[in-house]
């Protein structure tokens, strides 16, 4: 079992005692630290300008040119707090249960009240940074709704909430630039892991434009490198998006948990060729102005217009009249799937339900609907080349987020000592479903509020000697083994882009372990997986050298991580006999059709031990505690 | 079925900054309406890598037109013809059957090019560095609502928050500047009461640093307002100019 180091007392008091009883590092001895902090989207960028503000010497990386644009840029809808600003009966006890609930009571009971204790604070340091969210005409903060929540507690920036705190974040980061508190490493991209003593020490390199392979020392390595929805090939994520940083330092020891909780997010713009490189989510806040539904009648071809009324079936409003529209994302996805399944998709392809503004729009008129969404729905336009405004969008669920990471104690401390993860990379906060709205608050949250208390608990209790330490031959080790997988990489000169690969993998694990998944199936994937992965180490064709600018390179790398952790990502899926919020395994539901959990069985953490590719890796289990909710299955009629 | 178009690309490629470029030709057949232009590329890199030919390097991330990664001049505008619109989130539907498309990275003083399509943009970076934020340190910010902000700034302040920092609008300038840039930027943060400590300092050493990186000055064409994916206005740049010459008066 493992040892997750929650705090005893009441669960209110635990964060508020535990950070009196950390050890402190004295002002004047922290710029002795060094601190490594891969990624800068909102957990990295958060943590990165608050442990250099506090003193910390600050190495930051990212493969991106600029830290701006690390993928939370992109989230659109917002983040939550429990300011209760709106009297509608919020409080932090509020937050932390529906962020449970929503989880589908497979998240780490403290975590989450704390997570919702620091959410206030978070809202606090945006406004002070200047991060423009919405208000009223009173010159007050403007709240909504999201799904999985009775409240409005979902502060926003147009459709560009993430922007707008990356921003935030960034700018934070960069002041500490200009006091050389924090050393900025673009273009670069983490290869692997440098444990010493079974203690992370530091991490490898490779510079993307000149290809130089470097080392860099520190005290303590915090990954803030995001999901690993990429290994869908379609997503949502950025395309650089990856599992490389957090896969590489699974293969040196942290353990990977719970892979198998993936969020598939019910309103994104649905598939519509084979060149496609991407999927397009258009934000959950539609779906408080907008109705989901498909036509009563199978594979009826009539456009939406021609549809009458009583030949609609609003069926999210029909099955869940308590939450209707604003389901967690879980369900809304399953049942749009459900409609499809059963020939009532709509759309060329039949893969697609109606979101329909059309009520709203008579409502409140069009203006205050561009008002909210404007950016979101030009966004549809230019892609779909259909007016929202005029005929009903079509959505379809996409992979969008990944609940499951390197696992962490309480501390966000992996397995291996000094090496901090946070934000989506790590596992700890959504169980096996986030609630929208909430990855921001746990990006902010870790970066800002949590990981400066417990790195310094951890670093004061170690001797600062990251000069000496890359010394070390492991060092070298680490280099030589990273350059090796490079060469080999370049060696093999095959005929099959990275991009075929990486498309049959995408392809196989969608259809094998995506919105439904079954043990014949995940047998089959388990089957395949090494079959695809033998032929690319075969046949993969990458041109040029690895001592220059080489995108191909770059992505062959991912794609190799990805070809080995998608055999985990299918393993876990298959070790789990019951179906939790993403993970819905088909044998285990309600004769509703609800995901059955199985408590009695399956209320653990699944943390994997890497114990070779191709080897079955060891499961070590962290039992879930609940102290404070009464487990239940998850009513949203 | 989508409609198809073939398209006579001439692409800028470069090995790297020190190594002069030249224009090639790629015929290229069958290209979907529905692809953006990041797709159409993607197919092309494909068919070169298949060839034994080097792919055109091009930044790209996120795809949907918020990370500000992507970006080229398309027959002379930057991210291509339509307005409000990066070059992820251009679709081929905008071109025509046969037509030539001449496809260049972005060409400024301050932005050397790394290879092909792709330009070394860490200007930007330096000089938000300079003064593009609000001086407050983690757990000093008071309650957000001890503080109001009247509606009209909180949307001038988003407007020019928007800017994704692609630089289309350098690009787009007869005089490679900089300005709606670093306009935007101080627009934001001196719009709103939270900014108002540091307004004149930031201004100064932005505009400063702007100089030193060698963007040139505003040549009053409105150009970056045209190219600019979020349609950011000129505005802020005379925004701009008023913090900055109060700010040397005082």
């Amino acid at each position: 079992m493992l040892d997750s180091k929650i705090p005893t007392g009441a669960l209110k008091d635990k964060w508020t005692n535990h950070k009196f009883n950390e050890k402190l590092v004295n002002p004047a001895n922290r710029r002795k630290y060094k601190i490594i902090v891969v990624g800068t989207g909102l957990a990295g960028a958060s943590a990165g300008a608050s442990l250099a503000e506090m003193g910390y010497n600050v190495e930051s990386f990212f493969f991106q040119d600029s830290p701006r644009r690390a993928h939370s840029i992109a989230a659109q809808g917002g983040i939550n707090a429990a300011k209760n600003y709106p009297n509608d009966g919020d409080s932090v006890r509020r937050l932390f249960y529906d962020t449970i609930k929503g989880g589908d009571f497979r998240s780490r009971e403290a975590n989450v009240y704390r997570l919702a204790e620091v959410s206030n604070n978070i809202i606090d340091q945006c406004v002070a940074q200047g991060v423009p969210f919405a208000r009223e005409y009173s010159g007050y903060l403007d709240n909504r709704s999201f799904g999985g929540a009775q409240v409005s507690r979902t502060f926003y920036a147009r459709g560009q909430t993430g922007q707008q705190l990356l921003l935030g974040a960034y700018q934070a980061l960069m002041k500490e630039v200009g006091k050389k508190n924090v050393t900025l490493h673009p273009r670069s991209e983490m290869l692997d892991l440098v444990v010493i003593d079974g203690v992370a020490r530091g991490i490898v390199v490779r510079n993307l434009l000149t290809g130089q392979i470097e080392s860099h020392a520190a005290d303590a390595v915090v990954l803030a490198t995001g999901g690993y929805g990429n290994v869908f090939y379609l997503s949502t994520n950025a395309k650089g998006s990856n599992v490389t940083a957090t896969w590489r330092a699974h293969k040196r020891g942290a353990y990977f948990a719970n892979p198998c909780y993936t969020q598939i997010h019910p309103t994104c713009i649905p598939v519509h060729g084979e060149y496609q490189s991407k999927l397009t989510l258009m934000s959950e806040s539609l779906r408080n102005d907008g109705r989901v539904w498909v036509p009563k009648k199978e594979k009826d071809p009539r456009p939406a217009h021609e549809i009458p009324e009583e030949e609609r079936d609003y069926f999210l409003e029909r099955k869940y009249p308590a939450f209707g529209n604003l389901v967690p994302r879980d369900i809304a996805s399953r049942n749009a799937k459900e409609q499809c399944d059963a020939g009532r998709g709509v759309g060329d392809t039949g893969m697609a339900v109606y979101l329909d503004l059309k009520d709203s729009i008579a409502r409140l008129g069009a203006d205050i609907i561009k008002e909210r969404y404007g950016n979101l729905l030009d966004m549809y336009a230019k892609i779909t080349g259909a007016d929202p405004y005029k005929t009903p969008m079509m959505i379809y669920p996409a992979v969008h987020y990944t609940m499951g990471g390197l696992w962490v104690d309480y501390n966000l401390m992996s397995n291996l000592p000094g090496l901090f993860v946070v934000g989506e990379a790590n596992f700890s906060d959504h169980g096996a479903n986030r609630l929208g709205a909430s990855a921001l608050m746990q990006g902010l949250g870790d970066g800002y509020f949590v990981l400066p208390y417990t790195i310094a608990n951890f670093l004061a209790q170690v001797k600062p000697n990251a000069k000496e330490i890359i010394n070390r031959g492991e060092f070298k080790q680490v280099e030589s083994d990273v350059k090796a997988k490079l060469n080999k990489l370049l060696s093999i000169k095959g005929k099959t882009t990275v991009d075929e690969f990486h498309r049959k993998l995408g392809h196989l694990l969608w259809e094998k372990c995506g919105m439904a998944r079954n043990e014949a199936g995940l047998k089959e994937a388990l089957k395949q997986i090494p079959v695809i992965r033998d032929h690319f180490w075969n046949d993969v064709c990458i041109l040029g050298s690895g001592e220059e600018f080489n995108q191909a390179l770059e992505r062959a790398g991912r794609v190799a991580d990805f070809l080995e952790f998608g055999e985990l990502l299918c393993i876990d899926a298959l070790e789990r006999n019951e179906s939790c919020g993403g993970h819905f395994r088909e044998e285990y539901q309600t004769p509703e059709g609800e995901a059955l959990r199985r408590d009695d069985l399956y209320s653990y953490v699944a943390a994997w031990q890497f114990n070779g590719v191709g080897q079955a890796p060891t499961l070590h289990k962290e039992e879930l505690k609940f102290e404070e909710v009464h487990l239940a299955q998850r009513s949203y009629k | 079925m989508s409609k198809k178009i073939n398209l006579n690309l001439r692409v800028w490629r470069q090995k790297n900054r020190n190594t002069p470029g030249k224009f090639e030709v790629y015929k290229t057949q069958g290209v979907d309406v529905d692809m953006s232009f990041l797709e159409m590329l993607d197919v092309v890199n494909e068919r070169l890598t298949k060839e034994g030919k080097d792919p055109i390097a091009f930044d790209h991330d996120c795809r949907e037109g918020i990370c500000g990664m992507c970006g080229a001049v398309v027959n002379g505008q930057a991210h291509g013809p339509v307005r409000g619109t990066t070059l992820c989130q251009l679709h081929m539907r905008n071109f025509k059957d046969g037509e030539t498309l001449v496809i260049e990275p972005w060409k400024a003083n301050g932005f050397p090019v790394n290879k092909d399509l792709s330009v070394d943009r860490t200007a930007f970076d330096r000089i938000i560095t300079a003064g593009g934020f609000i001086s407050v340190k983690t757990g000093q910010a008071p309650d957000a609502h001890s503080t109001p902000v009247p509606k009209v700034s909180a949307d001038i302040a988003m407007d020019a928050a928007q800017c994704i920092g692609c630089g289309a609008c350098v690009a787009a300038c007869p005089n490679g500047s900089a300005m709606l840039f670093v306009g935007a930027k101080v627009s934001h943060l001196n719009n709103l009461p939270q900014g108002q400590p540091e307004k004149k300092t930031r201004v100064l050493n932005m505009v400063s640093q702007m100089d030193k990186e060698g963007f040139g000055n505003c040549s009053n064409s409105y150009e970056c307002e045209a190219a600019c994916p979020k349609e950011i206005s000129v505005i802020h740049i005379a925004h701009m100019n008023r913090d900055y010459r109060q700010s040397n008066l005082l």
